[in-house]
């Protein structure tokens, strides 16, 4: 039992350790990448402190949801990337809640970071909102047909059953789930605002979705939205790694040589996963906002294809 | 017996308010008296169809009244169904009752009011108690004219005319598709109390025209696509706690109406049965969300939006359809819960937004989005229940919402096992247009939210606007804390319905309460479960350790400066997002196919001073295109009939005779 709710804790403790480390090491390699230096991969969490030592600098209509908002962004896409099996599967809490409700989760993050953007009464808090529920209004049905074909593959929506099922013999190669691993790409590629849907490292420019919604932010404020931007990265990578890459991963009620396998295991994954965001960003155009519908949408089809092969083939 | 002469009195204490509203009509406290009588009536309505169906719901209360046709007379009934519908109702009913005690103070006509809304909850629980066709579609049409009443209150206003008269076509419509259900339902035999129906023998033609007349009937009150015109009109038109009661319970009458004609009168489902109703339930729910996505006008957007919760609840009866015709009973136990889960969550949230936006409207006496802004400032209780029902209505966690739409999808997930082929691929297309209207509401309402109570004021009478009385947020805060409850332990919602399952698809899902930690577990916990109580603490935990750390090692500093807005801020409130530019993405986006959307800018040439203008032209193609040609045909044909009207006494006669012949030749063709 304890043993159990140390493996939950440490869990929840890494995804928090983690998340900057992702975000600063996909920036180091796109930085060697156009042949800079770059900065430390440590940085992400100097920002962070930097940010917390400052004062936060509130505009003068803001409400009370504009100062509550990102402790409550932070705590949704924290419990989240800490419901996504990292380096273990089948830990305490897992049955909380399965990945339907781990992207609803996201969806609760989002819409009170819409609402924030909308707070103030700026324009550019007004122009990132609208465009970021248009995009999560493709992304998040592609989303649920990505779960659809997850779940009839492996006859649950349980993450930890799903990752099992996908180490076990019987999953073999199968055409829906490459579907779903392009569209979940492409998914998660547009809801954490990489190029090509949307840029990370700008801060003016008139596509811009994410950005123009946090711009009246600072501070602390600002320290937790950037936090749950990088955790949202992470439970994404460790997504992809507990379904299509699940080797590693420990089972439940392994002892510690199988944890501790399963977590270097978690990290080189991680860093692999980062190294190709990197590649992949540094060698493709940032698309006009209109276009992000026709990518998401071939998200959306991709998905719905995976799930009627799958819907069609059960009777074959 | 006991249970259904309680209800029938209460009922007729409501009919007795709805009497004594008039006779008191100069009394100036008659207002109180008189919702507060329903306010009663209705709690008590309320609380014993719940002490029922948890109770006794096995064994239905049956009475028969002297009353109605001579040789029918009127049979009521107390089942697990109606005892469950019937919860919703006086809930319903009583939080409006409730919020009217403040809110009707606000009101310009009274009197106009007051006698009709008695009236229309008595009709609502009139149909719901109903055992016997005439006495149901008494008390159908009975709901739907005192509700019609209650839409003309305001008749001054050229729309809600306009409102009142699109409604009573669509219901005398509706209500005429019922009658023709019932009486191929009763057959020739003509048995038509409802136990004589369930035991007569149908064939699958005459099923097939049940089901389309039934589609028509119920589906027009409760606005499934195309019949949903008269709803967005009618809904906004009538007093705010009136339109929540349309809205939120109304709809919800008529879904009843729906599952106690199909699902229990008709007995045994065909498949493709289940099938036509998951398509229309897919359609309704994504073009109901874009039409709210496309309203500027509050308590319309709302309107539109119940459209959309109509889809979802049919997409979760087709199912269940589909899998009843396979005997996959289990499995029709989860979607028919999920189904009728969400009729309670959106009876909750609906009722909740539209008291919210009535809120809005006493206060500001505006409704256009485009006119508000700020009311957070002004309005902050209001804006705390406002929000929890835009959260619950967006189906995001830890709220209801998200409970039912996640039970559709696991119902979902298990139609893979359907032998038929058009299932197979109609039920991941309608999996894909269910997420699609679960994410584009969410965007409609962090729209309504985010224009009316976020940003700044964008008129005087928002920038003045006052809090609303304690009897509208009570109302208001009593279903905001219902939709916590319902979402954080669903468990005891699924137990609640299981009699009803148990009763019309002979399965129902395992029991839920028994569960440790109250999670929800569908079929098994390897495969899927949801713990909406866990999901709430672990965010308020983690959202109180984020703040503990952050007052613990961040700076305390707060500075209050004019906004930034990247260094340009202009002072004026136009400068803001508005409504109709927070969906110009969204409208690029879907609604170029589905309105036909054009935008237009009208530059004018250099030198010039009138300022840009930009037309957006949106087409509703359901009225273009059905209801237009049908206008027309009735017209033209009313035109021809015209003449008919000025014939000499001789041309009558041989029209009396000619019409006695064919009548005669007919009945002796068909003997």
């Amino acid at each position: 039992m304890i043993r159990d709710l140390l493996v939950q804790g440490v869990q929840m403790a890494l995804v928090l350790i983690l998340a900057p480390l992702l975000t600063g090491f996909v920036r180091k390699v796109k930085a060697r990448l156009l042949r800079r230096q770059g900065a430390s991969v440590v940085q992400p969490y100097r920002d962070l402190l930097r940010l917390l030592r400052k004062e936060a600098v509130v505009a003068e209509n803001a409400s009370w949801l504009f100062r509550t908002a990102p402790y409550l962004i932070f705590a949704a896409t924290w419990v989240a990337a800490a419901l996504v099996p990292t380096f273990a599967t089948g830990l305490k809490f897992s049955w909380t809640a399965d990945l339907i409700a781990i992207i609803a989760l996201l969806a609760s993050a989002r819409f009170f970071l819409a609402l924030a953007g909308m707070d103030i009464g700026t324009s550019f808090g007004g122009i990132g909102s609208s465009r970021e529920v248009m995009i999560a209004s493709l992304a998040e049905p592609a989303m649920i047909m990505i779960v659809f074909v997850l779940a009839l593959v492996a006859g649950a929506t349980q993450l930890s059953t799903i990752a099992e099922f996908m180490l076990s013999p019987e999953v073999g190669l199968r055409v829906s789930l490459g579907l779903a691993l392009i569209a979940l790409i492409i998914v998660a590629i547009a809801e954490n605002g990489r190029i090509p849907v949307d840029n990370p490292a700008t801060h003016l420019e008139l596509t811009m979705v994410h950005e123009a919604m946090v711009l009246e932010y600072s501070g602390r404020h600002l320290a937790m939205i950037e936090f749950a931007a990088a955790l949202k990265l992470l439970l994404y990578a460790s997504l992809i790694a507990c379904v299509f890459v699940p080797w590693g991963l420990a089972p439940a009620g392994a002892g510690i040589a199988a944890l501790a396998l399963g977590l270097v295991a978690y990290v080189a994954k991680l860093a692999g996963i980062g190294f190709l965001l990197a590649i992949f960003e540094t060698s493709i155009a940032k698309m006009r906002v209109f276009r992000v519908p026709e990518f998401l949408g071939g998200a959306l089809m991709l998905g719905l294809l995976g799930t009627l092969l799958l819907f069609v083939s059960r009777s074959l | 017996m006991i249970s259904v002469a309680v209800l029938l009195s209460g009922v007729a204490v409501l009919l007795a308010a709805a009497v004594a509203a008039i006779a008191l009509k100069h009394s100036p406290s008659v207002t109180r008296v008189i919702y507060g009588a329903t306010l009663i009536v209705s709690l008590a309505i309320a609380a014993t169809a719940l002490h029922h169906l948890v109770s006794a719901a096995a064994a239905p209360s049956l009475i028969a009244l002297p009353l109605g046709l001579p040789w029918v007379g009127a049979h009521f009934r107390l089942d697990a169904l109606s005892s469950f519908f019937l919860f919703v109702v006086g809930s319903g009913s009583a939080a409006s009752s409730l919020y009217g005690l403040g809110h009707g103070l606000h009101e310009k006509a009274p009197r106009r009011v007051l006698p009709f809304f008695p009236a229309f909850l008595a009709g609502m629980m009139l149909v719901i108690l109903a055992d016997d066709a005439f006495t149901f579609l008494l008390s159908w049409e009975f709901m739907s004219l005192a509700s019609w009443a209650l839409v003309m209150a305001h008749h001054h206003d050229r729309d809600n005319a306009r409102a009142g008269y699109v409604y009573l076509v669509m219901a005398s419509f509706g209500t005429l598709a019922l009658i023709l259900a019932f009486g191929l339902l009763a057959g020739a035999g003509g048995g038509y109390d409802f136990a004589s129906i369930r035991a007569a023998e149908h064939t699958p033609h005459l099923d097939a025209l049940v089901l389309a007349l039934v589609l028509l009937g119920a589906g027009s009150k409760a606005g499934l696509v195309p019949l949903h015109v008269w709803l967005p009109l009618a809904h906004p038109a009538a007093p705010s706690h009136v339109s929540a009661l349309m809205s939120g319970v109304m709809t919800k009458v008529a879904v009843y109406g729906f599952v106690r004609l199909i699902f229990d009168l008709l007995g045994e489902p065909t498949w493709w049965a289940g099938m036509i109703v998951l398509i229309l339930g897919g359609i309704t729910s994504v073009l109901g969300v874009l039409y709210a996505l496309m309203q500027h006008d509050l308590k319309r957007l709302l309107a539109y939006h119940t459209v959309e919760n109509i889809g979802i609840i049919f997409i979760g009866l087709g199912l269940a359809l589909a899998f009843q015709a396979n005997g996959m009973n289990w499995a029709a136990a989860l979607a028919l819960t999920a189904a009728l889960f969400h009729v309670f969550n959106h009876a909750l949230f609906k009722s909740l937004l539209f008291f919210g936006a009535g809120a809005v409207l006493a206060a500001t006496g505006e409704r256009d989005m485009e006119r508000l802004g700020g009311l957070i400032h002004r309005m902050p209780y209001t804006s705390i229940a406002f929000l929890v029902g835009c959260v619950a209505i967006s189906a995001l966690p830890p709220l209801n919402g998200f409970v039912s739409e996640w039970l559709t999808f696991q119902a979902i997930l298990q139609s893979p096992e359907l032998p038929q082929w058009g299932l197979k691929i109609m039920v991941p297309a309608v999996g894909a247009m269910l997420a699609l209207s679960a994410a584009l509401a969410a965007a409609c309402f962090v729209k309504a939210f985010g224009i009316t109570f976020l940003g700044r004021a964008r008129s005087s009478a928002a920038e003045t606007a006052e809090e609303v009385d304690r009897f509208s947020l009570a109302a208001m805060f009593a279903f905001a804390g219902l939709c916590l409850l319902a979402g954080i332990l669903p468990g005891f919602v699924i137990d609640g319905l299981a009699p009803v399952t148990q009763s019309l698809v002979t399965g129902r899902m395992p029991v839920q309460t028994e569960i440790p930690w109250f999670s929800i577990v569908p079929i098994a916990e390897s495969r899927s479960s949801y713990n909406g109580l866990l999901v709430f603490v672990f965010i308020a935990i983690s959202a109180t350790l984020a703040v503990l750390a952050i007052h613990r090692f961040a700076s305390h500093a707060v500075r209050r400066a004019p906004a930034w807005d990247c260094g340009w801020p202009d002072p004026s409130p136009e400068t803001q997002y508005t409504a109709a530019s927070f969906a110009q993405p969204i409208r690029r986006v879907y609604a170029t196919y589905a309105f036909r959307a054009k935008e237009t800018v009208e530059m004018p040439a250099p030198g010039d001073r009138r300022p840009a203008q930009l037309v957006v032209r949106l087409q509703d193609l359901v009225w273009d295109y059905l209801y237009e040609p049908i206008a027309g045909v009735v017209g033209l044909a009313a035109g021809r009939l015209n003449e008919l009207q000025f014939l000499t006494i001789r041309r009558y006669l041989g029209l009396v005779f000619l019409a006695l012949v064919s009548l005669l030749t007919v009945i002796a063709l068909w003997t």
